[in-house]
């Protein structure tokens, strides 16, 4: 191996991504990041020291071994890489591009002490994309076992817990509301952002798992949970339903038309490809001067989508500072590069009426920042007598989403106060043999751990079927060794095999 | 070919026709009041149609559906028996609740004589005295009447032209009705928000129970878009999990009429847009002179 890498021989500076002219982008729907080369990854590749420490697996909300991978990957050995990748994390595209990596694993990266961190994202990036033009997928020979799984909700938390299960041999169904799977990767994220071809490549694996997928399909409704496990003869169940019922501001002039949630501009422009109207049938609400309210992912992708569709002017109306918004960093940075104008320490007190019930204007009032609050940053606090007013004739809220009320209607899934599924540390709600995990659970939160849960929830539904396999690393939980057996868990009474074909 | 296979249709006029979908499952467990959302094909819009009826030894839905609109237009054309819908989901929203009413009244009007009629046969089967009343423009409209009368121990019809029965709006028919009966414990009503409205101000004199099934415009039907939200006094409610069935005497029709209208300059666009296309595709087949496809042209399979 070649000497030692420190940080005075590593490429000093990141690796630039290539990416659309922010002019020209700021038109179409293609995506934004082109992606590494191979000259690009592997030239990235060199900044990772290979630490001893390796403070990035600590940082990776599922533990990816990143120092692994990116070896492999520095090696030219790409389908290495891919595999040591696909241990942990089965949709590398989808997190490369996604995964908030600046508070995850580079937020912690060695090399980020005194350069700018390895970027890890966009290697792992690299290696899904080229796994999905390779064609390659990591399908083990799995010996079946008698085991029927039912998965609701098609998101990445219920992608993840039916690729563990259908990897531990069992008969999985994913059943989706909507006629097309992926959740938010689908109905939300922009193809800009995440292009379908990529949703759809990572579902076809599942497929080929042995996965099924079941869409137009109304869980709660067309059949309840407790009819899945007495009647439909499901061993064990998983709740991914998401959280999307999405919260209005609840000011004057909420109703008017012209006035609607990220969710729904997002549905309708993504899923329903309605930016493709009339060929589409699903008409789109276009503004000229679109305001969005909110700075998270969900408010970054609005403001983006909405200017491809033709706004003059796009403004982000938010109440706290840029400091604290939560999206990530990239997507605040590339929609400032696309001329969104940023309205920090702002908060919308009124929707103003054109008088024939639709929107002509926001009011809103400054805001500055006071003591921290709970979450630890500075609460806004408005300042008296700053209100203004403003042109704007189309309000796009995107300030957070709650649970879903169908599963609380229809079952007997205990809720916690907020309405969200109540699940113990081992994803295991009231309901014997149905767990649940992602966003039902702990409110709107990343794909990467929606991704973790649905896989925790997957090693806990393994655990209650009694079956174990051998893709999962089995730590014992104490530390000492006595909840063990030759590292095999006591409580996992039977394996089914599974090897790689 | 089709998972969602229509399997009998007919037509009531020639804007109102009827299908029947084949999907045992749902037959088995819908509702009265339930709907269920509807996609003609993989470029169509994704849209809300009551279930008017269900059978669940035959394993189907029905649905009545009104042609008012590009989408609606469209699947009059091209639903044919032995063909399928893209999609269909449901059933969804809360089922109405039945209650232990003992005489009732069930209106329907426009889109809504229809799905009112689950409501007022589930009411007799649970033993109340039902009075129906139903509204029609003029006497070449009506449909159903022999499904109603089996189910309504007085059956009222309105017309507005007074081809048959009372001559005047569905309200008039509640008027008559509560006049003759002193005991009315609940009114159903169903059909264009306007007509609602006049049902919900013809009963709040009489404070009534007046239950109505709003059809504000919907997306997803499950609860993650907003676009279906109505106002409830000063609460906001999404009608596709909430309801759709509402207390009429707490509705903001207003807001609802207002909402509904978001779309009708791209909704125009889509029909004038699908029309031109069916005019060309007529062009085309009569140039090469080809026997008349029977798939529409936008039906196209990408
Ligand atoms: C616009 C937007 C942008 C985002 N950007 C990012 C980002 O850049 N990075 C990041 O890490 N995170 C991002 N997130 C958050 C992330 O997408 C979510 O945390 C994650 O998708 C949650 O996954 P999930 O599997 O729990 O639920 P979801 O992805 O919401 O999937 C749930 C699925 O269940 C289905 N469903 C619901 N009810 C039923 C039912 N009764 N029966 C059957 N099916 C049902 C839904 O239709 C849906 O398809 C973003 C979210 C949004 C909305
Ligand atoms: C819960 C619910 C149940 C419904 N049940 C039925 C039913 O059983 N039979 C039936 O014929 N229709 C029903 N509708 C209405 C039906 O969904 C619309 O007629 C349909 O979406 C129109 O689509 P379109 O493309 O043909 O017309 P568009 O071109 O979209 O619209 C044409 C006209 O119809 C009006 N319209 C559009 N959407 C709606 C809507 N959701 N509700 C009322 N008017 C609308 C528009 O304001 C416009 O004037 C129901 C709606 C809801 C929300
Ligand atoms: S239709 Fe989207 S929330 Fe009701």
């Amino acid at each position: 191996m070649a000497k030692k890498r420190t940080i005075r021989t590593i490429p000093q500076e990141r690796t630039p991504m290539r990416e659309q002219d922010p002019q020209a982008r700021a038109k179409n729907f293609e995506e934004v990041a082109c992606g590494y080369s191979i000259e690009d990854a592997l030239r990235e590749s060199e900044r990772c020291m290979l630490c001893p420490d390796e403070p990035c697996i600590a940082g990776c909300p599922v533990g990816i071994d990143i120092p692994g991978f990116i070896q492999k990957l520095g090696e030219k050995d790409f389908r290495g890489a891919y595999d040591i990748l696909t241990d942990t994390n089965l949709l590398p595209s989808i997190c490369g591009r996604v995964c908030p990596q600046e508070t995850q694993c580079e937020g912690v990266c060695t090399v980020g002490d005194s350069l700018e961190p390895v970027a890890i994202g966009r290697l792992e990036r690299f290696v899904g994309d080229t796994a999905i033009k390779e064609g390659w997928v990591n399908i083990p020979y799995i010996e079946p076992t008698r085991f029927r799984v039912g998965i609701v909700g098609s998101g990445p938390a219920g992608m993840a817990c039916a690729a563990d299960m259908a990897k531990a041999g069992c008969d999985v169904t994913v059943y989706e509301a909507f006629h097309q799977p992926g959740g938010v990767l689908r109905y939300g994220i922009p193809d800009f952002r995440l292009p379908n071809e990529v949703i759809d490549a990572e579902i076809n694996n599942l497929r080929k798992l042995g996965v099924k997928f079941e869409c137009n399909t109304l869980v709660g409704r067309l059949f309840t949970i407790e009819q899945m496990i007495e009647e439909m003869g499901f061993h064990t169940v998983f709740v991914g339903v998401g959280a999307g019922y999405p919260t209005m501001l609840g000011i004057p002039g909420d109703s008017l038309n012209g006035v609607l949630s990220a969710n729904e501009l997002l549905t309708r422009c993504n899923l329903m490809r309605a930016k493709e109207f009339p060929n589409f049938d699903t008409p789109l609400p276009l503004g000229h001067r679109v305001a969005v309210v909110g700075a998270g992912n969900t408010a970054m992708d609005a403001m983006r989508v909405s200017k491809r569709l033709g706004a003059e002017k796009v403004y982000c109306i938010y109440r706290r500072s840029r400091k604290e918004a939560p999206a990530r960093v990239e997507e605040v940075h590339h929609a400032e590069q696309e001329e969104i104008e940023f309205h920090w320490l702002t908060n919308p007190v009124a929707v103003l009426d054109d008088g024939k019930g639709s929107v002509r204007g926001m009011r809103c009032i400054r805001m500055e920042l006071g003591e921290p609050d709970d979450s630890g940053r500075r609460r806004p606090v408005p300042i008296a007598g700053s209100e203004f007013d403003f042109e704007t004739d189309l309000i796009v809220y995107a300030i957070g989403t709650n649970a879903n009320p169908i599963m609380g209607q229809t079952s007997k899934l205990k809720l916690n106060k907020w309405g969200y599924i109540g699940a113990d540390e081992n994803l295991a709600t009231s309901v014997a043999g149905v767990y649940a995990g992602g966003d039902i659970v702990t409110g709107a939160a990343t794909v990467i751990e929606a991704m973790g849960a649905g896989r925790k929830a997957a090693r806990s539904m393994k655990a209650y079927l009694g079956i174990r396999d051998s893709s999962l690393p089995y730590m014992a939980q104490d530390g000492n060794g006595a909840g063990s057996l030759f590292g095999i868990d006591l409580k996992e009474r039977n394996f089914a095999r599974v090897r790689v074909a | 070919m089709s998972r969602f296979e229509i399997i009998k249709r007919e037509d009531f006029s020639d804007v109102t026709y009827l299908l029947e979908i084949l999907h045992p499952m749902m037959a088995k467990v819908a509702r009265p009041g339930q709907f269920v959302i509807v996609m003609l094909h993989e470029h169509g819009e994704r849209i809300p149609l009551t279930i008017a009826d269900f059978d669940r030894n035959a394993g189907t839905i029905t649905l009545v559906i009104q042609a008012v609109g590009k989408t609606t237009k469209e699947m009059q054309r091209a639903c044919r028996v032995g063909t399928g819908l893209y999609a269909m989901v449901g059933p969804m929203g809360i089922p109405s609740p039945i209650s232990h009413a003992k005489k009732v009244v069930c209106v329907g009007g426009g889109l809504g004589v229809a799905p009112v009629y689950p409501q007022a046969r589930a009411f007799k089967e649970a033993g109340a005295y039902v009075i129906g009343v139903l509204g029609f423009r003029n006497k070449s409209l009506i449909f159903w009447e022999d499904k109603f009368r089996a189910c309504c121990d007085e059956f009222i019809v309105c017309t507005d032209d007074g081809s048959a029965g009372i001559k005047g709006l569905v309200t008039e028919g509640i008027k008559q009705a509560i006049a003759m009966h002193s005991d009315i414990d609940e009114v159903v009503a169903i059909g264009p928000p306007i007509m609602m409205k006049g049902c919900a101000e013809a009963t709040r004199p009489h404070q009534i129970k007046t239950m109505v099934s709003l059809n504000p415009l919907m997306v997803d039907g499950t609860g993650m878009c907003g676009g279906c939200r109505v106002k409830l006094g000063d609460k906001v409610k999404f009608a596709c999990v909430d309801g759709p069935d509402f207390d009429g005497h707490l509705v903001d029709f207003d807001d609802l009429m207002t909402r509904l209208r978001r779309y009708t300059k791209e909704e125009r666009m889509s029909l004038d847009h699908w029309e031109k296309n069916c005019r060309m595709q007529k062009q085309i087949e009569a140039a090469s002179a080809l026997p008349a496809s029977p798939a529409p042209a936008s039906k196209v399979k990408r």
